[in-house]
Order: C-alpha cells, then structure tokens, then sequence
C-alpha cells in the first residue's frame, strides 16, 4: 500500500452523504429486549473513508443492516444525500440501492452458488441501465471491471464464483462495485476470512476505487489497527452506541474513551509484549 | 447438476429403489402391449378363479391326440383327486387302528393307498369311534376303489345324430394326450381371477398406473401449495407468516385422514374420479412440507447471497426463484417424493373404505383391495386377489422411500454411512 494513504483529508466541511439521527434498533420485547444499536448519530462526508470499529456483538453488522436498508431501524432517521431516506416501496429501494452497494465478510456465502460469474456482473451492468448496450460493449466493460482487481474476464467466463479462492471472490465483489459505481460503499469487514496477502490487495484495490469513483467507503472492522491504517475517520462502538469518534489520528493517537484504550492495547505487535493487563479473560 | 446427478446415482439405496421403481412402471406400459384389452373385462362367470392355466375342454377333444403311457401318470390322477380331508381322515384310521404311521409321508398318494388296502377293514370297529364315522370310511373306501380301478379308464363322448338320438363320435382314453398348442383356447391367468371374473394381473398392472397417477398428482397439488405457502411464509415474514401459519396449523391439528374422509363424502360417489380423488389428497397433505420449506427458507432470506441479490435490484419473484428455490430444491425434490408415496398409500385406505374412486370406470390398488374384502377374499382362502395387491404397494412406497433416503444421504452428508 502506498504512504499516501496516511495523508488524512479534512472532510468537515464536504458534502453529507449519510448521517443519521437516534437510529436505534430493538430486537425482541419484554424481559427478551435486546438494544443492538442504541441511538447512534453519524455524518458521513462525500469521498470519506469511513471506519466503524468494535468487537463481536457490539452493533456494528447490525447499523451496517440498517444503513443498506436491509432492516428497518426502531426509531431514529438515516438521511441519504441530506435528505430523509424513503425506501417505503420496493420501487424506492431499487432506486436507494443505486447508490449504495456492499461487500460481505464472507465471500464464499456472498454468491449466489448457482449463478455463473457472467451472470453477477451482467446483473450490474443492467442496473445501471445497460441493458440495451451490444454484447461486445458489455463484454468490455466486464473485462475492464475484472482488470481493475486483476482478474481475467476471459478466463472466468462460464465459471461459477465456488471455483474462486476466497481472496478472487472478495476481487470478484470490487468489480462488482466497479461495475455499479455507487456513491456510497459499505464492506462489513470484507478481509476478515482472507489471507494477509489478500487482506493488503483487497484494501488497496478499495481505496483506488475509491478514488477512482469518488463513493464514501464506510469500512466496519473489529481490526483498530487495519482502521487506523486506511481511514479518514473513524468509528468507536461500544454495546450499540459511538463511544468516541473523529479523525483516526485523533482517536487512535489520543484515545479518550476507555475502550478505545482497551482496543488500542489489545492489538498483538511483533517487536513489543503483548500487553494482556486490559483483557478480561473470564470474559 | 451433472455433478450432483452422478452422486445421486452413486448411492446404492438410491439406485435400488429407483431399479425396483423403474421396473414397476416398465411393466405398467409393457404389459398392456402384451395382453392389450379392457383390464375391467369380466372374462370369468363366477368369483376367484384360482391362479393357472386354463385349457378349453371342449376345444381339447377335438384336438389331435398322442397317446403316453406314462409311469405315474394314475398315480397323480389319484393324487390330484384325493383331497387333503380325506388324507387326514385316513391318517386318523391308521392311528386307530394301530397301524405305525412314524415315518408317513402324506404326499405320497402311492404308500397311502398301499396302507389303506392293508389296514382297512370294513368290519372292524376301533375303540371310541362313532357309528357316523365308520359309515363315513366306508364311503371314503368305495370312492377309493373307484379312483383306484383307473387303467383302461375312458370317457365317451355322445353327440346328437340327425334323429336327435345321441351317438357315441369319440372315446378319450386315460392314456390321451393332447398337445396345449393344438387347443384353440388356452388361457393362462398368472393371479387368477377377482370377485368379479375380471383377469387379477391385468387389473393389478392398470391400478398400479391409476394409483402412481393419482399419488403424482396429489403430491404435486400438495407440493405446489406447501412450497407456495412455505416460500411466502419464510421469505416475506410478519403478518402474512401469521396468516399463513394459524391456516396451516390449523389443517396440522385436524387428522389429515379425517378430513380426507369428510371431503370425499361430501363429494359424492358420482362426482369422485380418481383425479378428484387425487387432488383431493393433495389438498389435505401440504401441510407439513408448507412448514418445513418456511423453516428452510427462514434460515436462508437472511443469507449474504440473497442480500447481495436485494442489493442489485432483483425483484421478490426473481430472488425466490434463484436464490431462495435451487437452495431448497432437493429438500423439496424428498418432500414430493415422499408426498407421492403417501398419496398412494392415502388412495389405498379411502378406497378400503369404500370412499375411493367411483368403482366403474378404473381400477385402483385401493379398489382392488376393497372388493377382495367385501367378497371375503380373506377368508375364503383366495389370496391372489389381494397379496399381489399388498406386494405391489409395499413395493411402490420402498422403492420411493429407499430413492428419498438415498436423496437425504446425498444432501445431507452428515447422514451417510
């Protein structure tokens, strides 16, 4: 990866992409009440790279959920572009879904294990209304896509995505979001179940598309370190609520909140002891 | 998929059921070539010939004839004509009159008779035995003597000359033989024939066709509403679950086989063909694989893929029917197969009850079932009226049932040997 990635932008004064205000979402009722995100409030600039840290169950695939308008939120209001979000009607949703695409941690559950490759990126080139465009024409625009994250086209044609290794398959996902070109990016910790080699080629590959298409890249990870590494700002979620956030300087550098302290700490490095006074065993 | 079927065609339970499936349909097209005609046909005056073949007696004497002197041919004459009573009732003398009978062998017709010639005696009267009883072995004797006196045995056939008076044209001599390809008409029943004189084979080929029919199309009617109703349930949730859950626990508490009967009641013996019948069936079973596909389908809606699918626009329909169906494909690939097989066996037991198909258009292995025992083909010993019956629809549901539990150790790894 590049040092440019370290030169950290100021985003405060760009446009809103997404923000949201008391979004909260309650599962269960009664004494089975769970609170999985507890009135969060977020702004996320045009351009920005985004990162939402914190360990299992603390939230965070659950907001990731509710900001792709695959759950609706309890209470509280996502705006998208400034403006309240209506995805009310399966019609508004295909239309919200135009501007904001994700990548999933899994990529072995993320295709569909019937459908050939072809089919997945065709299937973004006509949601993007190229449906009309000549064979040959969308034929190159697949092999530029799969170019972009160093892949053959013509080499996965008539392929199903199970025949990929897991880091293809997660390559496969960025064409994908080559493809469809949204303005908004969300990858629920899309390095998480690939090798560490794959792991600095897929978050390279996202910060070139990045800057390629100019979308917002919100990056959820329990990985403080990775966050550090490649974001503008970033995210600390405590039990369904932001502990501490801001530039990623600001927060890994100088630390306020406890837990960002305990999630620096808990982070293994190589040429120092790993300092386990922090962590709760037992638990 | 190809992959897919070659492991299917791998599993030995699979493979046999799916051989001894194939061979009954074989036969259900074959057959009909074979002895074509109505399978309803009543051909026999009278009720449950036996099994066999038979020879037109009247053609046989006008067919050319050999003559054979054959070793034991007397010997199995009187076999055939001594029936087991009178073996038991000679057997019981011979105890009377104690005569050593430890290493009898009953079948042989030949050392019986030789033992009865040595021990019987008109005038003796062993202990204990009725006056009844002895008048009766002297009746059991004289037609003894009278099967025994067989060598030079003939029959004359008399037909009327043009006077009216009857003149003997042909003696039939016990040493006759005619040849069963110089009969006219030989007709072999390999089950006899039903209650009704009809050929039991030929009706059994066409009621496993009619049953296998009515069980696909029950277990398609009840498929394709419990995979409707399941895949609506699982997939879009919330109040339409709640609907169509309380109406599928509903038909869950009520006995499928209850309602079953009250439907086909109602329905009325003139309107209830089998394909009536059928989808009758059907609407009463659905209920089971309607839950399970909900289940399925639950755990699948929430999955990355279909998420992925949302997320490029696709529609309800089209997500359901690529990324929800060739999931649970093969689950409901088991359920119809089993579906079938129930279908069956449900025909079986509406029609044992009377409530079948209407009795005059098909035969069904229920039907089949329900007139051997109205006739009391169990009793009266006339087996072949409804064992064949019996066979054929154990065979049906193991062979569906060995296919699915072959299917399920495919799919499901953790259930292979």
């Amino acid at each position: 990866m590049s040092d440019q990635v370290r030169e950290q932008k100021d985003f405060t004064n760009a446009p809103l992409c997404l923000s949201g205000k008391g979004v909260t979402k309650i599962f269960g009722f009664g004494n089975k009440k769970t609170v999985a995100v507890d009135h969060v409030d977020f702004e996320f600039h045009e351009g920005e790279f985004v990162s939402i840290v914190g360990e299992s169950g603390s939230g965070k695939t659950t907001l990731s959920k509710m900001l792709l308008g695959l759950s609706n939120a309890t209470e509280g209001e996502i705006f998208f572009q400034g403006k309240p979000r209506d995805i009310s009607s399966g019609r508004k949703k295909r239309e919200y879904w135009k501007g904001i695409q994700a990548i999933f941690q899994d990529p072995f559950s993320s295709f569909n294990t019937f459908q050939k490759i072809d089919t997945v990126l065709l299937d973004c080139i006509h949601m993007r209304g190229g449906k009309n465009l000549s064979k040959e024409e969308k034929f190159n625009m697949m092999t530029e896509a799969c170019h972009f994250v160093n892949l053959e086209f013509k080499e996965l044609t008539n392929k199903y995505p199970f025949e990929l290794s897991g880091g293809q398959m997660q390559r496969l996902m960025i064409a994908r979001i080559f493809l469809l070109k949204p303005k908004i990016l969300l990858a629920d910790e899309p390095t998480s179940m690939v090798d560490a080699c794959s792991r600095a080629t897929i978050l390279d590959m996202l910060l070139n598309l990045r800057d390629e298409i100019g979308m917002t890249v919100i990056f959820i990870t329990h990985d403080i370190g990775l966050a550090y590494y490649i974001s503008d700002t970033v995210y600390i979620m405590e039990h369904g609520k932001f502990v501490e956030y801001g530039k990623a300087d600001e927060v890994i550098l100088n630390p306020k909140a406890a837990y960002t302290k305990r999630l620096i700490s808990d982070v293994p490095k190589i040429h120092e002891e790993w300092d386990l006074s922090t962590v709760d065993l037992m638990a | 998929m190809k992959n897919t079927l070659r492991q299917v065609f791998h599993s030995s339970k699979f493979v046999a059921g799916f051989i001894i499936f194939v061979a009954i349909l074989l036969t259900m097209f074959i057959y009909p070539l074979i002895n074509p005609g109505n399978p309803l046909q009543q051909i026999g005056v009278g009720t449950f010939a036996k099994p066999g073949t038979y020879v037109s007696l009247y053609d046989a004497t006008k067919a050319p004839v050999s003559t054979f002197r054959l070793p034991d041919a007397a010997e199995k004459r009187l076999g055939s004509s001594l029936s087991e009573e009178d073996k038991v009732a000679m057997v019981e003398w011979f105890e009377a009159v104690g005569a050593d009978i430890s290493d009898l062998d009953t079948n042989d017709t030949e050392k019986m008779l030789e033992m009865w010639d040595e021990y019987y005696d008109p005038s003796a009267k062993p202990k204990g035995m009725i006056r009844a009883k002895i008048l009766y072995y002297g009746r059991l004797d004289k037609s003894l003597k009278e099967m025994g006196n067989g060598d030079g045995d003939s029959i004359s056939i008399a037909e009327p000359n043009e006077e009216g008076v009857l003149e003997e044209t042909k003696k039939i001599l016990d040493t006759d033989y005619v040849n069963t390809k110089e009969v006219a008409n030989v007709k072999t029943l390999p089950l006899g024939t039903d209650n009704f004189g009809r050929d039991v084979l030929k009706e059994l080929v066409s009621a496993t066709g009619t049953s296998i029919r009515i069980g696909l199309i029950a277990g398609i009617v009840a498929t394709l509403i419990g995979l409707t109703l399941g895949l609506l349930a699982g997939y879009v949730g919330g109040f339409l679950d709640d609907i169509i859950m309380f109406v599928t626990n509903i038909f869950t508490v009520i006995p499928g086989f209850v309602l079953l009967i009250l439907i086909s009641y109602s329905i009325g013996q003139e309107q209830r063909g089998a394909a009536v019948v059928a989808i009758v069936i059907g609407f009463t079973s659905w209920t089971w694989t309607a839950r399970s596909v909900r289940s399925q389908v639950i755990s699948l809606r929430n999955r990355d893929h279909v998420n992925l699918s949302k997320l490029s626009g696709h529609s309800l329909v089209r997500i359901v029917l690529t990324d929800i169906l060739p999931y649970i494909a093969s689950y409901v690939v088991m359920a119809f197969i089993l579906q079938v097989s129930s279908g069956i066996l449900s025909e079986a037991q509406l029609s044992l009850l009377g409530l079948g198909p209407k009795t005059t258009e098909v035969p069904t292995l229920g039907l089949m079932m329900n007139w051997a025992m109205l006739y009391s083909a169990h009793t009266n010993g006339s087996w072949w009226a409804y064992f064949p019956v019996i066979l054929t629809i154990t065979l049906i549901s193991f062979s569906l049932n060995l296919m699915n539990t072959g299917l399920d150790q495919v799919f499901n790894p953790t259930l292979r040997d």
